[in-house]
């Protein structure tokens, strides 16, 4: 009843009643909302689990093909890391970060961004041009799978954040706030009734002991009563006698 | 969340030779106005800490938006790769020539 359990401190009035319902109505509300946030939130979640397992596939197959086409470059050019490596002055491929809303959360993405560069262009001048150039195309693919796979991590990071924070806001509401607000809210009733009988009760007694008064008033009204019809009769009975006196008594003065 | 993730538009690499060689034909490679590349080359002479320090040059810098980095690579500084847990920049762990891909997730 009203001892067990964590409750809030309030006074036990009904104003505190209505505003202890309203708030547990207005948590009630709040936990069927997080929870259908939290549901929609994990749909997206196993979704993108899903593709980032078959990205992770495709990256596989993809970096393979890529290997092997830079194998082919060595072979036909020869060495060409450190000229490469000291060309590299601008990024011509870049991301471009784009925004997308799933309930509320917003889940980054990145998006290719290639600006046409002359990066490059005199690598493998001499020989295997061709195969630089195709090994050029295959690695913009492949980093494109990259990106995808990613920005598919990262979706999948903050996902998982929020999914654990909205799951913790959902267990929170469910098992702390509403069991508190609904022992509140039965341990203001109980005070209430408690009130209630005790009023009740006084109630009782103020009645009995106006009975009680007006008993014993009407009892010493009625002894006042009898005793003062005495008084009223005894001077009568006084009158009489006085007359009896009168009548019986010689009175000196009546000559006859 | 990162705030200013529309900054970052860069990809780095941590990698072996042909990994880095192959992106960056593709057009990655940048060189910022501090001379800072956002690429390095790990071959078997290169010390761990040369490693983790541009992995954590990297990831603190705020232009990038991806790091990809070697998987056999990741596995010499596997306690600072677990560590992080950031959304920004993306890590991601490639396979490379000699290291075939073997999926840890």
């Amino acid at each position: 009843m009203s001892g067990t359990g964590a409750r809030e401190n309030v006074f036990a009035t009904r104003m505190a009643l209505t505003n202890t319902k309203l708030r547990l109505k207005g948590a009630q509300t709040g936990h069927s909302l997080l929870a259908k946030k939290r549901d929609a939130l994990t749909t997206r979640f196993r979704a993108i689990l899903k593709k980032v397992d078959e990205a992770k596939r495709k990256m596989g197959r993809v970096m393979q093909l890529a290997s092997f086409s830079m194998a082919e470059v060595t072979y036909a050019t020869g060495d060409i890391a450190y000229l490469v490596q000291e060309q590299a002055k601008l990024a011509t491929f870049r991301v471009k970060a784009k925004q997308e809303n799933v309930s509320g959360v917003v889940l980054p993405g990145f998006e290719v961004e290639r600006v046409q560069g002359s990066d490059f262009n005199l690598t493998g001048l001499g020989r295997g041009g061709q195969q630089i150039i195709k090994a050029k195309e295959i690695y913009a693919k492949a980093i494109e799978t990259l990106v995808e796979l990613a920005s598919l991590q990262t979706a999948f990071t903050i996902l998982d954040e929020v999914i654990r924070a909205t799951n913790r806001r959902v267990n929170a509401i469910e098992h702390v706030v509403m069991p508190r607000l609904e022992n509140t809210i039965k341990y203001i009733m109980s005070e209430l009734d408690e009130m209630d009988r005790e009023e009740f009760f006084r109630l009782k007694k103020v009645q009995g002991k106006k009975k009680r008064d007006t008993a014993a008033r009407e009892a010493t009204k009625k002894a006042e009563d009898a005793e003062q019809e005495q008084a009223a009769v005894d001077p009568l009975l006084d009158e009489t006698k006085e007359s009896v006196d009168l009548l019986s008594s010689k009175d000196v003065d009546v000559i006859f | 969340m990162s705030t200013n993730f529309k900054d970052r538009n860069l990809i780095a690499v941590i990698g072996d030779e042909d990994s880095i060689t192959g992106l960056l034909l593709a057009g990655i490679g940048h060189v910022n106005e501090q001379q800072r590349k956002n690429f390095l080359v790990v071959d078997s002479k290169t010390q761990v800490s040369t490693i983790e320090s541009a992995f954590q040059e990297f990831t603190t810098r705020k232009d990038i938006a991806i790091l990809l980095i070697n998987q056999h690579i990741a596995e010499k500084i596997r306690p600072s790769v677990d560590k992080y847990q950031q959304a920004f920049p993306a890590l991601l762990e490639i396979p490379s020539k000699d290291h075939p891909y073997g999926s840890s997730d």
